[in-house]
């Protein structure tokens, strides 16, 4: 369901091709630990094809921001589609990822 | 006190209550060391005390009483921590001043003795004495606020609420998902700042994606009210912490509505939050729920739960309390006391008899002269005539409570005496009863709980072998039962034994050494004269006089006293008492032409004594009531032993009940419910069998009210013996 590119810099990007929803949460972590390797010195995560995240999803975002930030990498994320900026919106959490967002025009409407 | 003036009467009176106020206190300070009221009340009575006995220039009471003072405002200042020691101190200048006071009272111009002198030195030395070794301790309040963590977001954010969600473990797998409550929270208001934080955070291997780590914390403006917010999370509940802080502008709008609460009535705290819409009832229940689960440990008071949980901000509890007390408060003023003279009492009541005799005379007269316009008056006033009866029966009731508290003293003092740990309870001490029989029953109690202290509760060492806490309890318990009281006092002692009981007896040749027993009439041994089990008399108790004078003044009282006991588990004594020594609602019925009352709270019902239903049997006396065996009495036969029996066409039964007790009267006649005057047997009648007094009947005539009591044991004796053939 994810497929990757690692660069020789050490900056892992990645996109998420699914949900992030309690249904995949035990499938989506293993992956994001599998990204957690030594030697990633940046991981992006490109969330523009998820089109529904909960309370699970999220909390795996929140965690391995917390994780990146105990191994010593960076956690970017990257194209934030509607349903993740719904959540962030939701919760004031983009000052948390520090992530530049990028809203489209007529978010709030969709 | 007859020979002082009415001004010094008053001050007597006032300090024998302050002193009282204060020894209450002091033994409510050994529980809560820091409760700020006690100490209040404690200053307040050596404060007024010190005043009062300068307008009457008893200087050398103004000197040790400012002593004692000087102290008190120190603790109450936070300056000096309140501990065992001072308590006792303070306990011996509460006596030491009603001491020197007791003195100015009756020799006015006579200066206080040496020793008083002596004594007085004394305390005053122990009290700075104390005073010096621990000063300077941190006050109760400082340390209370040190205690209390101000949140960030309540100080801040004026405006908004603050909404902290705990979500457990299992959230997200029963389905709820946290995201979708906040979205619905937004509906209510406008959500501005949201703070997620994971306190259990595992590591990113460790942890199950399934599992909810998530805790929210949000600022929340929204003029929605509690209950609607708390509405939002409703199914959330099970799954989730909630806790839901109101904004400070809310807590003015609280403030505001407690101040405008109706002062009526004293109501919980709990009640109080609830109406003015800070607290939710299902936040109420969660919190006492959680209160009676730390039973065993210290139950905190809900006030301080609340502030722990964050629930509320204190300004708002602190507010309620303060209501709460300004309430209780005017209610005590607005039900102010009265000093009235008890004699002037005890002669309203003995009017009020005689009104009730006349009332009752006039009744018969109306009825007699078939004056049917008259009877509606008449009926009138017999209404009236019963609600005064109650009213002026009802000024006579004291709550037993006061006599009951009056024990803490003695259970301190003589434990400290003996060595042993004992607490007091005191249950029902809202029991109202008869003013003269609340001071008669002082000492037979007063007995009693000494002997439970002396005799009953077992030193620590011993209690610790037996498996049992160190701490000993007594118990003293009241209750309406059937228009009587009963008080109990009980302790977890080491119980009687009723081998040494029954070897005492026969030593002391109360019973012969073959006769049989049953456990309650061993026990109820101890009642004897002359009988005591404890090997060594102490001052206290074990010389063998006692338990008789004990059962002696009870049974004055037209009560009645037993025993049960476990041995090793403790002992309970009970002890049944009229509620009323001068008017009652007694039952009419008629024997052999003979009229006689029943107390009507004792009747349980009346039935028709027919021998088909209820199978009869005349030789033993009892009958099949509904198949429970019931002895019965025939009153005329009891009482005329000697008329001959006539059988009159219809017989009633009437069942009567004392305690656990039941028994039969046959009666030919029932003629009802009656205000009976209760009026003293003479002295040359006072011990019949079967008669507790009599009463003058409208007619003139005198009617027997019948001692239930008696009659019953006397009915079960003669049924006991051929039973336990059968």
């Amino acid at each position: 369901m994810t497929a990757k590119a690692k660069k020789n810099d050490g900056t892992l990007c990645v996109p998420i091709m699914d949900d992030m929803t309690i249904y995949n949460a035990q499938s989506l972590k293993e992956t994001l630990l599998g990204y957690c390797v030594p030697g990633t010195r940046e991981l992006q995560l490109d969330l523009s094809a998820v089109t529904e995240i909960d309370s699970a999803g999220l909390q795996l975002l929140l965690l391995l921001k917390a994780e990146a930030h105990k191994r010593g990498f960076t956690l970017c994320l990257l194209r934030h589609s509607a349903a993740v900026l719904e959540v962030f919106e939701l919760l004031k959490l983009g000052t948390y990822f520090g992530d530049p967002i990028v809203f489209p025009a007529n978010w709030k409407k969709a | 006190m007859s020979d002082i003036n009415p001004a010094l009467e008053t001050f007597a009176q006032e300090v024998d209550e302050l002193l009282t106020a204060m020894e209450e206190a002091l033994l409510g300070l050994e529980g809560m060391p820091d409760d700020a009221d006690c100490i209040n009340s404690i200053f307040r009575a050596m404060h007024t005390i010190k005043g009062s006995s300068g307008l009457f220039g008893f200087d050398d009471v103004v000197a040790f009483t400012h002593e004692a003072e000087t102290v008190l405002d120190r603790v109450r200042n936070g300056e000096r921590a309140i501990d065992a020691e001072l308590i006792a101190v303070l306990l011996a200048c509460k006596d030491h001043t009603a001491q020197i006071i007791q003195h100015f009272l009756f020799n006015e111009d006579e200066p206080l003795p040496e020793a008083l002198q002596q004594q007085s030195r004394t305390l005053i030395t122990q009290l700075i004495g104390v005073l010096a070794v621990a000063g300077g301790m941190p006050s109760t309040q400082q340390e209370k606020a040190d205690h209390f963590e101000v949140d960030v977001n309540t100080t801040d954010s004026s405006d908004n609420w603050v909404i902290s969600l705990a979500f457990k473990q299992d959230a997200l797998r029963n389905g709820m998902d946290p995201l979708s409550f906040i979205r619905y929270l937004q509906t209510l208001g406008k959500i501005i700042e949201v703070i997620v934080t994971m306190p259990t955070l595992p590591r990113i291997e460790d942890m199950d994606p399934e599992d909810c780590y998530l805790n929210f914390k949000i600022a929340f403006n929204s003029s929605a009210d509690k209950k609607t917010i708390e509405d939002v999370f409703e199914f959330a509940e099970d799954d989730c912490d909630i806790h839901i802080l109101p904004p400070n502008s809310r807590q003015e709008h609280y403030l505001q509505l407690l101040a405008d609460l109706p002062e009526d009535q004293v109501k919980r705290l709990g009640e109080m939050l609830v109406e003015i819409g800070a607290l939710t009832e299902k936040e109420v229940a969660n919190i006492l729920h959680e209160q009676r689960e730390e039973e065993k440990a210290e139950t905190k008071p809900l006030g301080e739960m609340l502030l722990e949980k964050n629930i509320l901000q204190q300004p708002v509890i602190e507010q309620a309390l303060k209501k709460q007390e300004a309430v209780k408060q005017k209610i005590n003023k607005e039900s102010n006391y009265i000093r009235v003279d008890a004699a002037k009492l005890g002669y309203l009541i003995n009017l009020v008899g005689e009104l009730v005799i006349s009332g009752a005379a006039m009744r018969l007269m109306v009825d007699k002269h078939g004056l049917s316009d008259v009877d509606d008056v008449a009926s009138t006033m017999s209404h009236l005539v019963e609600d005064i009866r109650d009213t002026a029966l009802q000024l006579r009731m004291v709550q037993i409570g006061e006599t009951f508290t009056r024990f803490q003293r003695v259970v301190h003092d003589v434990s400290k005496e003996l060595g042993k740990q004992i607490q007091l309870q005191i249950t029902g001490g809202e029991s109202e009863l008869d003013k003269t029989v609340v001071e008669k029953i002082n000492d037979p109690l007063t007995h009693l709980v000494r002997n439970s202290l002396d005799h009953g509760i077992e030193t620590p060492e011993e209690r610790v072998q037996a498996g049992k806490p160190e701490k000993g309890v007594i118990q003293l318990n009241a209750y309406h039962d059937s228009g009587r009281i009963v008080i109990q006092i009980s302790d977890d002692g080491k119980g009687l034994d009723s081998e040494r009981i029954v070897a005492k007896a026969v030593a002391k040749g109360l019973i012969k050494p073959d006769q049989v027993l049953s456990q309650s009439e061993i026990y109820n041994l101890i009642f004897e004269p002359g009988l005591s089990t404890k090997e060594e008399a102490s001052n206290l108790s074990g010389r063998g006089v006692g338990m008789d004078v004990v059962r002696r003044n009870i049974e004055a009282l037209r009560g009645s006293v037993s025993v049960d006991s476990e041995l090793g588990q403790g002992t309970t004594v009970t002890i049944h008492l009229p509620l009323t020594l001068a008017i009652i609602d007694g039952f009419m019925v008629e024997a052999q032409k003979e009229r006689y009352i029943i107390p009507l709270s004792m009747v349980e019902e009346c039935v028709e004594m027919s021998s088909d239903e209820w199978q009869i049997d005349e030789v033993q006396h009892y009958v099949n009531l509904r198949g429970q065996v019931l002895p019965y009495l025939r009153l005329g036969d009891f009482f005329h032993n000697n008329k001959k029996h006539t059988k009159a066409q219809r017989e009633s039964l009437v069942v009567v009940r004392f305690g656990d007790t039941k028994a039969g009267f046959v009666v030919d006649e029932l003629h009802g419910e009656n205000q009976t005057v209760i009026k003293p047997l003479g002295k040359l009648f006072e011990n019949l069998n079967g008669i507790g007094g009599a009463t003058v009947l409208g007619s003139g005539d005198v009617a027997l009210i019948l001692d239930v009591q008696g009659l019953i044991q006397h009915a079960k004796k003669r049924v006991t013996p051929a039973l336990a053939l059968l």
